[in-house]
């Protein structure tokens, strides 16, 4: 528990001792505003709620959350710094959960900082805040599933803009799993038992149910199970590396 | 002698490149084992398997009573490590770094202030404390890495190239602080400084073509070497008639 807290509490720091975190904190507030105000068309909905802000969310997190966690392993990988930090005494669990801890916990101080949004419909009308609440906690968990997935990539490659590139692809597939973009593809030759299993990955999906306000005990074990299958693979990974 | 380091018939494979071939030696408690042998004989890979960053493909490595492939994070507790280049964090600043290094190492309370305070004096890093490791100079960097090594008192030390980058002042306080702390330590540096391992070792070990070679040990007058008696002065005349005989 102790190591856990003191890789989570390097990781963290790494993010603030380089301008990244502010420049990706304000791009990501920057954006986020963009898409909901003018692309979202937020004051000519007329509705008090976040709908317009947690339609886009997934998209911007496609590319930002990547960014985020493809320094993870493979600037340890690069730098050299992984030898020192797998001959120290921690556990490989423990390393990767720290670190995913870590750039978790920079998203969600990112996204927290999108409260003023929580504020503006609050103050022009009477929002369901347990709705607005829903999107976030909903957003967190798939971010957590971006981030898991990245964090994998990050640690099979020593090149960081690699880590970068896959990790989006790898997302965007996960994203869009239940879309007709990836379901064509299987339609008429795959049972529809397997249909339905690519297409209830889906992050669009389970998130959609979440943002709606309801959250199913079932969408959330999807991210976190999704979450711990991809650290898992992600320990693997470092793993087979010492065997090499 | 009570072994606190027991490599027994060690092998490294990378694919089908053999990188160590069937190495076996001991360290013991108060010994100063200088690792030799030129640019990819397999010492820095031997090194990586003591200290658990590489699994050997065949053998088995002891460290301190515990076994590196079943006991990894028992055998890395007893362990101070150097790595090659002395790897650290490049954006903390070498306080941050050191502080990282004392919560991982499980260090509290006045034993952690005393540790701390100990290594920074020895190691002459108080001037670049809060200095961010990747604006030190090479020689700083390796003492911070050294300083992170020997934070715990552990007592078995492995350093690759400990003075590699240093000035020649430095290198002689490198060398003086690592023969300080030899009588109660197994130590085991490697090197391509011969007269280090006479001003330090009390034992060399020659690997080639990632076969051990040859052992050698100070003798009354100068060195034993393999089957080589060695003047004072003249190892790099014998490294370099065994070393160019195995290739």
């Amino acid at each position: 528990m102790r190591d856990l807290f003191a890789v989570f509490r390097r990781e963290l720091g790494g993010y603030f001792a380089t301008p990244l975190a502010y420049v990706f904190i304000v791009m990501f507030l920057f954006v986020t505003g963009i898409f909901t105000f003018f692309v979202g068309n937020f004051f000519a909905r007329g509705q008090a709620d976040l709908k317009a802000f947690f339609l886009y969310l997934p998209w911007l997190y496609l590319f930002f959350l990547p960014a985020i966690s493809m320094r993870l392993w493979a600037e340890e990988r690069k730098g050299g710094t992984i030898e020192l930090l797998l001959t120290l005494p921690v556990g490989i669990g423990t390393a990767v959960l720290g670190k995913f801890l870590a750039a978790w916990a920079f998203t969600g101080i990112a996204l927290a900082l999108t409260f003023p949004l929580w504020l503006t419909i609050g103050w022009l009308g009477s929002p369901d805040h347990g709705v607005v609440l829903a999107g976030y906690i909903g957003s967190l968990l798939m971010a957590g599933g971006y981030l898991a997935i990245g964090s994998c990539i990050s640690a099979m490659t020593k090149n960081q803009v690699i880590a970068f590139v896959v990790s989006v692809v790898v997302c965007f597939a996960f994203s869009v799993a239940g879309s007709p973009m990836v379901t064509s593809f299987f339609v008429g030759w795959t049972p529809q038992v397997v249909l339905d299993a690519i297409a209830s990955f889906s992050f669009l999906q389970h998130f959609g149910a979440i943002t709606d306000g309801v959250i199913d005990l079932r969408d959330v074990i999807f991210f976190i199970s999704l979450i711990a299958l991809w650290l898992f693979a992600n320990a693997v990974v470092v793993d087979a590396n010492k065997a090499g | 002698m009570e072994a606190m380091v027991d490599v027994r018939n060690v092998v490294r494979r990378f694919g089908s490149f053999l990188a160590v071939d069937d190495v076996s030696f001991g360290v013991g408690r108060g010994e100063v084992i200088g690792f030799l042998g030129p640019n990819g004989a397999g010492k820095s890979t031997t090194m990586k398997m003591i200290t658990g960053f590489l699994l050997p493909s065949a053998g088995a490595i002891n460290v301190g009573g515990y076994d590196v492939v079943a006991d990894p994070i028992e055998a890395k507790r007893n362990i101070g490590y150097l790595p090659e280049g002395a790897p650290a964090y490049p954006d903390m600043t070498s306080r941050q770094f050191l502080n990282f290094i004392a919560d991982i190492r499980h260090l509290d309370g006045p034993v952690r202030r005393r540790r701390l305070d100990l290594v920074i004096e020895q190691t002459h890093i108080g001037d670049v404390l809060d200095q961010p490791i990747d604006t030190l100079s090479k020689g700083y960097k390796r003492r911070v890495g050294l300083a992170q090594a020997i934070l715990h008192d552990p007592p078995i030390l492995v350093l690759d190239e400990p003075t590699d980058g240093l000035d020649p002042n430095q290198k002689h306080e490198m060398r003086g602080l690592i023969g300080s702390m030899a009588a109660e330590k197994a130590i085991i540096i490697s090197t391509h400084i011969l007269e280090e391992v006479e001003a330090i070792c009390t034992r060399a070990i020659i690997i080639s073509h990632g076969r051990l070679v040859a052992e050698g040990w100070p003798e009354a007058e100068g060195w034993r070497l393999g089957d080589l008696q060695v003047e004072p002065g003249r190892l790099d005349a014998a490294f370099r008639q065994i070393t160019g005989a195995a290739a």
